[in-house]
C-alpha cells in the first residue's frame, strides 16, 4: 500500500492531505498552525500527529510533496515598457507562477522607483520591455539602473531578445544575479510566459524557500516544489482539461476568498463568441490568475471602507438590523482571528465575501465596449469572455465554512447593472469543502488521473 | 529591417486594404506590425513604442479620419516618439474635397505624407524608402 502525503505550508496553517494511491481514495486531511518563525517542522509534526490521531489506521507514508505560501508567499515586482503591453505581460507571468505582484513599473525606472523597490519586500524582479527586434533602449536603461541599485534580489530578464547580449554585459561583472529567458511578449500582443514561469519556479525552489526559513522542512517533505497558488492553478487546469480517458469539466473558474486576498483562476481561451466582437489588447493566458490585494476577509478588510460606501454595502447585506459598517470592518482588520458569533455578524461576513466575489469578478472577466460604425454596432472585447464557464468552484475559509457558500458564489454571475462584463451566465457551483485543491495540484504532478478523479469526487 | 506600424483608425472596419498594405510592405522587406481595424491612436502609439517602429501608416476609409487623427502628432511626442514618421491615406475626409487643401490640413496636423483616395500602396513604398533611408 502506498500513501502520498501532500503538504501545504500556508501563511496561517500547515495543511496535510493523505491519499491512498492504490485504493484511489482520499484518506483524510489535518492542519496545524504554521510555525515559520521558530521551526517550520513543529507545525508540520503537529499536523501529522493530528492526522495519525484522526486516522489511526493510517499506513506508512511512502511519498511526500509540498508547496508553500508561508512567510508572505512569493512576492515579485514586474517591470516593462508600455503599461498595457510588456508591463501587463510581465505581470501575468508572475501571477501565473503563483506570485503576488505589488510593485509594477513602466517605461524608464526613476530614482524614486528604485528607492521604492529597495524598500519593498520583494523576492524576485521580472524585467521585460520591447518585442523581439523592438525597443531595447528602455530595458537597457532599466538593467543599468538595477545594476547600480544592486538590490540583492534575483532578476529575471524576459524582454527584447536583441538586448540580451548587452544586458549580459551590463550584469556580467556585477554581483547581480540574473536569468535570461524568452521574451514574455515576443510579438506585439502575443503572450509567452512559459519560460518565465519555469524560471520563477526554479528560483522559488532553490532560493526563496531557503531565504524564508522553510528549507528545513525539506528534511521531511522532500523538495517544496512550487508556490501554493501555482498548485491551485495546475489543479484547475487538470480539472478543466481532463486526463486520458477521464474527462474534465471544461471551462471553469476557481475563486478563493482568503483573509488577505481574493484569487480568481479561470481556465479557457475566452475568445469572442460572436462575429461582431473584435478582440483587443494583449493575448489572454489560457490559465489565468488574478489576485486582488484589497479584497480580503481579515488582513485587508479595511480596504473595503474605501471600495464601498455603507449604502452600497446594504445591497450585499441581506438582513434588516443595522450594523455599523465601519466598526464591523475594523473589528475584523484588527483581530484577524475573529470568528463571527451571532447571526448578524455571520451575515456581515457573508456580505463581505459577496463583495469580494463581485468585485474580483469585475476585475478578472473581459469587458465589451460598443463602437458605432457605419456598418452598425460593433464591439471591442478586452479580456476573457467567460459567459460559457461551466463550473465555478469556491475555496478559501469563508466559502468552505459557510453552509450557504453557493449563495455567496452567485455574485459572480452576469448582472443587470454590469451588462458589459463577460461574466458566467449559468454555471454550476461547487465548493472545495475538504480544501484539497492545492494538494490535488501537487498530486497531479505524479498521479494526474487520480488527482482528477479525487477532485471530481470531493468537490460538492 | 525597418519596422512600420499599420492599421485602420477609429470606428472603421475596412479590412481588405489593410491586408493588401501588410502584404505589399512585407514584400518590400519591412517588418510590418499590423494592429488591424478599429484601432485607436493609443493602439498605434503603444505598438510603435514596444516595437521601436520608424513609421506609423494610418488608414481610414469611412470619412471620419480627420477627427480620428486630431492631435496624433502631439500624442506621439507626448509618448516619446519624437522622430516617428506619420503617414495617412484613404478617404480621410467627409465628402469630396479639394485634395490640396486636405493635404495641407493633415500636414499642419503633423503628418509627413498624406495620400488621396485611389492611390496604390507602391507609391507610398517609394516615399517610405526615401524617408527611412533604404
Amino acid at each position: 500500500m502506498s500513501v502520498q502525503l501532500l503538504v501545504d505550508f500556508g501563511s496561517t496553517y500547515t495543511k496535510l492531505t493523505a491519499v491512498d494511491i492504490e485504493a484511489e481514495r482520499l484518506i483524510g486531511t489535518s492542519k496545524a498552525m504554521t510555525t515559520v518563525k521558530t521551526d517550520v517542522l513543529e507545525g508540520f509534526d503537529r499536523a501529522l500527529e493530528q492526522l495519525r490521531v484522526s486516522y489511526p489506521d493510517l499506513p506508512e507514508i511512502t511519498g511526500v510533496s509540498a508547496c508553500s505560501s508561508a512567510a508572505g508567499g512569493l512576492k515579485m515586482a514586474a517591470i516593462g515598457l508600455v503599461e498595457e503591453l510588456t508591463v501587463e505581460a510581465a505581470k501575468r507571468a508572475c501571477l501565473g507562477a503563483g506570485a503576488l505582484v505589488n510593485h509594477v513599473f513602466s517605461h524608464h525606472l526613476s530614482r524614486k522607483e528604485i528607492k521604492q523597490l529597495r524598500q519593498a519586500d520583494i523576492d524576485i524582479i521580472m524585467l521585460a520591455g520591447g518585442t523581439d527586434g523592438g525597443n531595447k533602449e528602455c530595458i537597457l536603461h532599466n538593467a543599468r539602473k538595477l545594476k547600480e541599485a544592486n538590490l540583492g534580489v534575483p532578476i529575471i530578464v524576459a524582454g527584447n531578445k536583441d538586448a540580451a547580449d548587452e544586458i549580459e554585459e551590463i550584469f556580467e561583472d556585477s554581483p547581480v544575479e540574473y536569468f535570461l529567458v524568452d521574451n514574455v511578449m515576443p510579438k506585439l500582443k502575443q503572450l509567452q510566459v512559459k519560460d518565465a514561469k519555469n524560471i520563477i519556479r526554479q528560483i522559488f525552489i532553490t532560493k526563496i524557500i531557503e531565504a524564508k526559513g522553510i528549507k528545513r522542512a525539506e528534511e521531511k517533505t522532500g523538495e517544496i516544489i512550487m508556490p501554493t497558488p501555482e498548485a491551485v492553478l495546475i489543479a484547475a487546469e487538470l480539472l478543466a482539461k481532463g486526463y486520458e480517458d477521464e474527462p474534465g469539466f471544461g471551462e471553469l473558474m476557481i475563486i478563493d476568498v482568503g483573509g488577505a486576498t481574493t484569487d480568481v483562476h479561470t481556465i479557457g481561451a475566452g475568445y469572442p463568441k460572436r462575429s461582431e466582437v473584435i478582440f483587443k489588447g494583449l493575448q489572454e493566458p489560457f490559465a489565468k490568475r488574478t489576485v486582488e490585494g484589497d479584497l480580503g476577509m481579515r488582513y485587508s478588510a479595511n480596504a473595503l471602507l474605501s471600495l464601498v460606501s455603507p449604502y452600497e454595502f446594504k445591497q450585499y447585506y441581506h438582513r434588516e438590523e443595522a450594523q455599523d459598517f465601519e466598526t464591523s470592518v475594523r473589528r475584523r482588520h484588527e483581530n484577524v482571528d475573529y470568528l463571527p458569533e451571532d447571526d448578524a455578524e455571520k451575515e456581515f461576513d457573508k456580505a463581505m465575501a459577496r463583495i469580494c466575489c463581485d468585485y474580483s469578478m469585475s476585475r478578472h472577466v473581459g469587458h465589451v465596449e460598443v463602437v458605432y460604425t457605419p456598418l452598425g454596432n460593433m464591439y471591442y472585447q478586452t479580456g476573457k469572455d467567460l459567459t460559457d464557464t461551466q463550473y465555478v468552484i469556491g475555496t478559501g475559509g469563508v466559502l468552505i465554512n459557510h453552509d450557504d457558500a453557493k449563495d455567496i458564489l452567485r455574485e459572480v454571475n452576469q448582472k443587470s447593472n454590469k451588462k458589459l462584463e463577460l461574466r458566467p451566465t449559468n454555471p454550476i457551483f461547487l465548493i472545495d469543502r475538504k480544501y484539497i485543491l492545492s494538494a490535488m495540484g501537487l498530486l497531479g504532478q505524479k498521479y494526474p488521473k487520480l488527482a482528477l478523479k479525487l477532485m471530481k469526487q470531493h468537490l460538492e | 529591417m525597418k519596422t512600420v506600424v499599420i492599421g485602420v483608425i477609429g470606428a472603421d472596419v475596412h479590412a481588405v486594404g489593410n491586408k493588401i498594405i501588410e502584404h505589399v510592405l512585407t514584400e518590400h522587406g519591412y517588418n510590418v506590425i499590423n494592429i488591424g481595424v478599429l484601432s485607436s491612436q493609443e493602439d498605434f502609439i503603444n505598438a510603435a513604442i514596444e516595437t521601436d517602429a520608424s513609421a506609423i501608416l494610418v488608414s481610414s476609409l469611412y470619412g471620419h479620419g480627420e477627427m480620428d487623427c486630431q492631435y496624433m502628432r502631439e500624442n506621439c511626442e507626448e509618448a516619446g516618439l519624437a522622430n516617428i514618421k506619420l503617414y495617412v491615406g484613404g478617404n480621410i475626409v467627409v465628402g469630396k474635397q479639394d485634395f490640396k487643401a486636405v493635404e495641407q490640413r493633415f500636414k499642419k496636423m503633423g503628418f509627413d505624407r498624406v495620400y488621396p483616395p485611389g492611390i496604390s500602396i507602391e507609391d507610398a513604398v517609394a516615399d517610405l524608402q526615401e524617408d527611412l533611408g533604404e
